[in-house]
């Protein structure tokens, strides 16, 4: 079933070799900021459910005030979050006609399925969303918890499918094509391609990191600034801890995946990796900055046949090299994709050891980090969910970047796929400022929810009334 | 075959937005109309309740309208979104800040923030609808194909009393809703309120209905036909008959039917014009079997939409149903105090 318009005969048609169209970067910068900013809030929609719904468990089964406070809070965080992230989705999924109808046209029937299935999940999250944001002091208090179950599960499964329509561009299988149509389709096998076994979880780890590392990060500040209250305690542990447990899967999935792409998406692999010429004994680079056809001295460290040892096992491992394709077909900016490469691992790295850090302390005296290493912790532990959000976005980088000229690896390109219409740079300046606008806005919702907070959150039992500002009810 | 059935689902799709999501539109233009800050705040209150809970899950039928369309009909969809990538445009930036504007609003801790937020809910709530209607309007008359005219595809008459046309739907199906939920939380004025616009909208809704029918006469004759002498003209006089009937039932205060007869009324003109331009998906030359996706992919729609059909009906239920009982509230910020008593 693995069938493709072969690379070359891509490449023969003369038209599209003359004039690709002039909006194909105005359209990549586009899908790319619009899906980059959409995505921090997808991964609030996949993840941060369940750290909701641990600490609302926690807040009823003990009857602990501070986690209900929590839960309670986070719910209303919840709310701006999701509303925002699904109006950023639906745009999305109107940019894919908008920018790239080349691709819907041709490949619709194949990429729309997982995008229908997922279409099933958006449903169930939002009417669940809804019931569970709203349902507060009005459900029965258990009844209303499980009302966030369907969130949790069908915020992982609306993610795999996303991620199975992203995978399959990675490595398109599950289709025949006679004439330039698609004539049959297994709709099987295009959700669960060759990339789908790595990309699906290497995603859903990653936006619970992301969830766990950005919920923890207020409480991580409040706890350096000394309020060291059980209210700013848990609301730092829980989260950061989910991210915690995440990362070592995160990091075993990940170099599952850059093997698997060093075999499926070789040129991808060589442009991440540096590694111009097909050949054995390569060098695995740490850092450095690509010029002139070589690594620039100084800027990074060489580990001699590391690369092939990570490979295939073994430094006699051959390594495919970008000289394998011609220079159309290489990806661009090499340096690029390595440091986001880089940037990715180091933070995973750095990810793993505050995990440890937590862990061996939780072990030994059942307390977080004291001392001056805690404040160092602590300022890690307030990074950690920017950091996680970079190193995502970075993966994504590597992922997108590293497909290119190709937006259906090996069969459609990106010039193919764009669309025509010349409107894109106006869309293009309109998303960009409505982003900007829209990112600077959900922090400043954020921030005044926190001063609204702050009032309260000092105290480990939270009792005092809290009255609302009186402009709140003339609404 | 199975391509009809995908075309009459996505029809049905397309529909549930119309009626669900196309009165969240009209909240916002109510919202907008509303006055002063003082003055409209009861209006605003209640447009905000009614609309809090269900806005996000009623638009997931857009999302869910786009995907059965670029997966069934790919090519379709290719035309339609590169012609009018212009207006499609706009509305998706519409979409984007009407949500945002109304979920900061809701946060919002000054009365200036809420304003601001406010403004924009209201006025992309009104922008979106009408730029959708340009572009269903540029589809009638068969001004979408592979390299379909930018601007006069949805800048012609046609284009723009389509847009207005799905302004004022909005507005009436909003209003209608809306005078039933006062009802039901037992606010006589704001019921009375809402009933006024519901009947100003409603008429306006049908004025232009019938000026765009008599205007299709001349840019689409064949569906013309269709809708006054041919197979869609039983689903017009339903449209007619229901919505005489919510603008009789409405003044008397009989409120029960309003809600499902103004969303026949509207359910109607679309299932109209679907039936009108059968079995053209893009008229004049591309039908619905040409553009079809092979079988194994309207299958796998089909079983999608089962599946939907399973699950997510119920849920919508349990969700409508809920929040009609007013047990979907935004919740006191930190739970102190004793809850806010249900409104009936
Ligand atoms: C791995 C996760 C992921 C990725 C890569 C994407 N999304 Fe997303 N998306 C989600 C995870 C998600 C989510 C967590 O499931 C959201 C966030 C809020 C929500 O309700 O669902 C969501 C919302 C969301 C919605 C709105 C649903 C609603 O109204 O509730 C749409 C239409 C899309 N997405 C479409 C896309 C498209 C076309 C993408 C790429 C081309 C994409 N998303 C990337
Ligand atoms: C040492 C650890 C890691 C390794 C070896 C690794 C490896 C990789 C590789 C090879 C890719 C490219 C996949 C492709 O092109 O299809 C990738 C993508 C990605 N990475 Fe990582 N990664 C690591 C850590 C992380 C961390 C910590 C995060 C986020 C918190 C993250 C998030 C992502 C994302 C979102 C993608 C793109 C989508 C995907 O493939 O699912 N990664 N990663
Ligand atoms: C949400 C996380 C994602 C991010 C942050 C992301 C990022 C990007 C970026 C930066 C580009 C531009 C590439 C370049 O300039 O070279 C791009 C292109 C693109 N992405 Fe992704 N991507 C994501 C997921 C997806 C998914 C799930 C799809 C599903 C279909 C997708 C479809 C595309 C398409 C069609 C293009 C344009 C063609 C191409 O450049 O390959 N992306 N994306």
């Amino acid at each position: 079933m693995r069938t493709g318009l072969a690379l070359h005969s891509a490449l023969a048609s003369p038209s599209l070799r003359a004039s690709p169209s002039l909006q194909v970067v105005p359209a990549r910068a586009q899908m790319g900021s619009s899906l980059g900013f959409h995505i921090i809030l997808a991964c609030m929609g996949i993840a941060f459910p369940a750290i909701v719904m641990i600490m609302h468990y926690i807040g009823l089964r003990r009857r602990d005030a501070a986690a209900m406070l929590l839960a309670r809070r986070w719910s209303r965080v919840m709310a701006v979050l999701v509303a925002v992230g699904a109006v950023s989705g639906t745009v999305l999924s109107m940019d894919m006609g908008l920018l790239w109808p080349g691709l819907m046209g041709r490949y619709g029937s194949v990429i729309g399925i997982p995008f229908g299935i997922e279409g099933i999940f958006f449903l169930l999250e939002a009417v669940f969303t809804a019931i569970y944001m709203y349902g507060w002091d009005r459900l029965p208090p258990w009844a209303h918890f499980w009302t966030m179950a369907p969130v949790v599960i069908s915020g992982v499964f609306g993610a795999m499918s996303v991620v199975a329509a992203n995978s399959w561009m990675n490595d398109p299988s599950g289709y025949t094509v006679a004439n330039g149509k698609i004539t049959s389709v297994d709709p099987v096998a295009v959700y669960f391609n060759g990339a789908t076994y790595y990309e699906m979880p290497h995603m859903i780890l990653a936006a619970y990191m992301v969830a766990g590392g950005l919920a923890a990060t207020p409480y991580a500040v409040g706890l350096l600034r000394g309020r060291g209250s059980r209210y700013n305690r848990l609301g730092f542990l829980l989260p950061f801890t989910v991210a915690a447990i995440a990362t070592p899967f995160q990091i075993g999935i990940g170099d599952t995946a850059a093997r698997a792409i060093a075999s499926q998406q070789p040129v991808k692999f060589a442009s991440m990796e540096y590694v111009p010429r097909t050949s054995t004994h390569v060098p695995e680079w740490i850092a450095g900055v690509w010029s002139n056809g070589r690594v620039v001295p100084g800027t990074g460290i060489a580990l001699p046949s590391v690369d092939s040892l990570l490979v295939g096992f073994s430094p006699n491992t051959r390594v495919i090299g970008w000289d394998t394709v011609p220079p159309a077909l290489r990806p661009p900016f090499p340096t690029l994709l390595h440091l986001s490469f880089d940037l990715m691992v180091l933070i995973g790295m750095l990810m793993l050891v505050w995990g440890i850090w937590l862990a061996l302390w939780w072990w030994r005296r059942r307390d977080l980090p004291r001392g001056r290493p805690g404040t160092v912790f602590l300022a890690g532990g307030a990074l950690s969910g920017i950091a996680c959000v970079v190193a995502m976005e970075a993966g994504w980088v590597v992922t997108e970047v590293g497909r290119q000229p190709w937006t259906v690896y090996n069969v459609l390109l990106t010039s193919q796929a764009a669309t025509s219409a010349t409107g894109v740079p106006a869309t293009l300046a309109a998303t960009v400022a409505i982003y900007a606008v829209l990112t600077v806005a959900t922090l400043a919702v954020l921030w005044m929810m926190k001063r609204r907070w702050q009032a309260t959150a000092g105290g480990a039992d939270v009792a005092a009334p809290y009255s609302p500002p009186a402009e709140r009810e003339a609404r | 075959m199975i391509a009809d059935i995908v075309a009459a689902v996505l029809v049905l799709v397309a529909t549930a937005y119309a009626v669900l999501g196309g009165a969240d539109f009209g909240g916002g233009m109510w919202d907008l109309l509303a006055g002063s800050a003082t003055g409209g705040a009861a209006a605003r209150h209640r447009i905000n309740l009614s609309i809090t809970p269900v806005w996000e899950s009623n638009h997931v039928w857009l999302v869910i309208a786009l995907v059965v369309l670029w997966t069934g009909f790919p090519v379709a969809f290719a035309d339609i979104f590169t012609t009018l990538f212009v207006p499609l445009s706009v509305a998706g930036l519409g979409i984007v800040l009407r949500g945002s504007g109304f979920a900061y609003r809701a946060q919002a801790g000054s009365v200036r923030w809420q304003a601001v937020n406010g403004g924009i809910f209201a006025i992309s709530s009104l922008l979106t609808p009408f730029f959708m209607g340009t572009a269903v309007g540029a589809v009638v008359t068969g001004r979408v194909r592979a390299s379909g005219d930018p601007a006069g595809s949805w800048v012609n008459p046609t284009s723009l009393l389509t847009g207005g046309l799905f302004v004022a739907v909005a507005a009436y199906l909003a209003a209608v809703y809306l005078a039933v939920d006062s009802d039901r939380a037992g606010e006589p004025d704001l019921r009375r309120y809402f009933t006024r616009r519901a009947l100003a909208a409603g008429i306006v809704s049908g004025a232009l209905a019938a000026v765009t029918m008599a205007e299709l006469r001349t840019s689409a004759p064949s569906v013309f036909t269709e809708l006054t002498q041919g197979r869609a003209l039983p689903a017009v006089i339903v449209s007619v008959l229901a919505g005489v009937a919510v603008l009789t039932a409405l003044p008397t205060g009989v409120m029960w039917p309003a809600r499902p007869l103004a969303a026949l009324a509207v359910a109607a003109v679309i299932w109209g014009w679907a039936i009108a331009q059968y079995p053209y998906i893009l008229p004049p030359r591309l039908t619905i079997a040409g553009a079809a996706a092979p079988a194994a992919t309207m299958g796998a729609v089909l079983f999608v939409v089962g599946v939907i059909v399973v699950l997510v009906a119920p849920s919508f239920a349990l969700l409508y149903w809920l929040a009609q009982r007013g047990s979907l509230r935004e919740a006191d910020e930190d739970g102190a105090g004793p809850p806010r008593r249900p409104a009936r």
